[in-house]
């Protein structure tokens, strides 16, 4: 599949990356290479397998709804880039 | 006496004859870390002062008559994708340069438990995307058996340390090879544990059915006595398995007569290198002589797995890095308009060309479109690799493959072609897809002098079984005590 460079961006954007106008044009060789390759399991006899979602088909582990306190607070907000009274602070929104 | 060279083993029995203490050992560290790591090149943190300190205390609890964990005092190493609280968690990446994580991985609390000693946090691929560390943010760690090669990846700084004798041992994760190959590259041995073994909570997410905690050692048995303490259910990661405990010790025979072994001849054709080829033959033979039954066998299925295996873990990879926003943790861009605009400006800069690019290709094999063609066939894919797996463990208790189908490679050689990078990982990726556990152990150097491993895959939770195969071949082999590393310029 030939992948175009609107579709590169409109991609680019799903993921919220903002690609600099030279680094364009590799993005897509690379991933048109990659695809190119990624294309072999087009034929792949697979005909009526089912997909498996991981290596063990364990689905739906539960465990009690049990409340836990996280105690380290302070560590915790002291990785936000901006923070203010024990909340993360982010730019305006509304 | 050399410290540094004792295997960990050899250290417990030392420190259990009192002929050494657990500070000698961390102080003995500390000065090959002042004198090598300038060479090499391996970490991103190192804990030498607190290393220091600890062992005084062990030693001093022990000296009170204190009983503690057979371990105690024992220094480590550990990849910077795992979480250790109070201590930066960089996974080499410029989006968490300064991340303090605000806890332990359950790996850690367990070594803590045993009196471990970290010495610092190893070196990596960014996010634990490459197969050679120069996708690291930080430093390119060079291979201490030829310096102008690389070490191999993503655990590439685990691997080297361990090799270079930084550290007598050491924690990596394995998502495509990322153990296997870098210990194969720097002639150490290096364990993927079956999937749901090792408890994932607090390793930074790559691709979540895929990744898995493992040993990197200097021989097999510290491989076996590293994996009992970090083996078990936990029940913060929901995909790790209830299993009676074991002591992966205990398996060590020393003996494979009888023990059947596949040769899958599609893993041994185009591509291999013939010095690579012609050790993993020798290799072969020794199996023979010690009484082993091997017979060549078919498993076409490498291609196939490589394909499904950068589809999904890009896919999984682009829905985990999704949380990197610059909003809680890791980069912020300093210049934005608005919210979505952080976001996108953020990620821009904090992640590295490789993350943005399995990003992207994860988020295109994930789109409406293109779903079907790409992530669902390759989930059917996984299917058909794990049954073709599963096929060859009725007949075979173990496939012996090359690990990688070169020796290191020369830095740059790769790295500009993402797709040539990703080739080099065709022998190690289908055991991650169908979750099995493989274990590198190095068999023979090249004409060069550069080490070459070779890999034995086993059926799920069959650790025992390749185990003891690597320790019976490691115990005639004898690498170590043949091959050195000689930080060649």
């Amino acid at each position: 599949m030939q992948v175009s460079k609107e579709e590169l961006l409109h991609i680019a954007n799903l993921a919220s990356l903002k690609l600099k106008e030279e680094e364009i044009d590799n993005y897509l060789l690379n991933l048109q290479d990659i695809l190119n390759f990624a294309n072999i399991v087009s034929k792949a006899p697979v005909e009526n397998l089912p997909e498996a979602i991981g290596a063990n088909d364990k689905y739906n582990v539960f465990r009690k709804d049990e409340i836990q306190v996280f105690e380290d607070n302070e560590l915790l907000i002291s990785n936000a880039p901006e923070a203010e009274r024990n909340m993360f602070k982010i730019p305006k929104v509304l | 006496m050399d410290i540094i060279n004792l295997t960990v083993h050899e250290l417990k029995e030392k420190l259990d004859k009192k002929e050494l203490t657990a500070e000698e050992i961390t102080k003995a560290y500390a000065q090959r870390i002042e004198e090598k790591e300038k060479d090499v090149q391996a970490f991103i943190t190192t804990l030498i002062d607190n290393a220091v300190e600890k062992a005084k205390e062990i030693d001093d609890r022990k000296a009170k008559g204190e009983t503690l964990s057979p371990y105690s005092g024992i220094p480590i190493g550990i990849k910077d994708n795992i979480c250790t609280k109070g201590i930066k968690t960089t996974c080499a990446s410029k989006m968490l340069a300064n991340f303090i994580a605000p806890y332990d991985a359950t790996v850690i609390e367990k070594l803590n438990q045993e009196n471990l000693i970290s010495l610092g946090k190893l070196n990596m691929d960014e996010f634990a995307m490459g197969s050679s560390t120069e996708y690291s943010y930080f430093k390119k760690t060079r291979n201490p058996w030829n310096l102008n090669t690389v070490p191999g990846g993503s655990s590439g700084g685990v691997a080297a340390a361990v090799a270079a004798n930084l550290v007598p041992w050491a924690l990596g994760s394995d998502t495509g090879g990322s153990i296997r190959q870098p210990a194969s590259f720097c002639g150490v041995v290096g364990l993927k544990p079956t999937y749901g073994l090792v408890s994932r909570y607090g390793l930074v997410a790559f691709a979540s059915s895929l990744d898995q905690i493992g040993p990197i050692t200097k021989d097999v048995k510290d491989s076996a006595i590293l994996l009992n303490m970090i083996a078990g259910h936990d029940e913060k990661d929901s995909t790790s398995v209830e299993l009676e405990k074991k002591d992966y010790t205990k398996s060590l025979k020393n003996d494979v007569k009888g023990l059947k072994i596949g040769i899958p001849k599609e893993w041994y054709g185009e591509g291999l290198n013939e010095e690579v080829k012609e050790k993993l033959e020798q290799a072969i033979e020794k199996y023979k002589e010690l009484g082993a039954i091997v017979e060549e066998c078919s498993l076409d299925v490498a291609n196939y797995a490589l394909a499904t295996y950068y589809i999904v873990a890009c896919a999984e990879a682009s829905s985990n890095l999704g949380r990197f926003d610059g909003i809680r943790y890791g980069y912020r861009a300093e210049n934005y308009t608005n919210l979505k605009e952080l976001f996108k400006n953020s990620r821009s800069e904090g992640f590295g060309d490789e993350v943005k690019r399995r990003i992207i290709l994860g988020t295109y094999v994930l789109s409406s479109g293109y779903y079907d063609a790409y992530y669902k066939k390759a989930q059917q894919v996984r299917t058909l690799v794990k049954q073709k797996f599963d096929e060859a463990f009725e007949k075979y208790d173990v496939l012996l493959t090359p690990t990688s189908p070169t020796v290191a490679f020369e830095f740059g050689s790769k790295s500009n072609n993402p797709l040539e990078m990703y080739l080099a990982d065709i022998c190690t990726v289908s055991v991650n897809i169908a979750g099995l556990p493989g274990i590198s152990i190095p068999c023979g150097v090249d004409s060069k002098g550069m080490p070459i491993g070779m890999q034995l895959i086993g059926n799920r939770f069959a650790e025992e079984t390749i185990l003891n195969a690597a320790y019976t071949y490691e115990q005639e082999a004898k690498f170590r005590e043949n091959y050195r590393p000689e930080f060649k310029k």
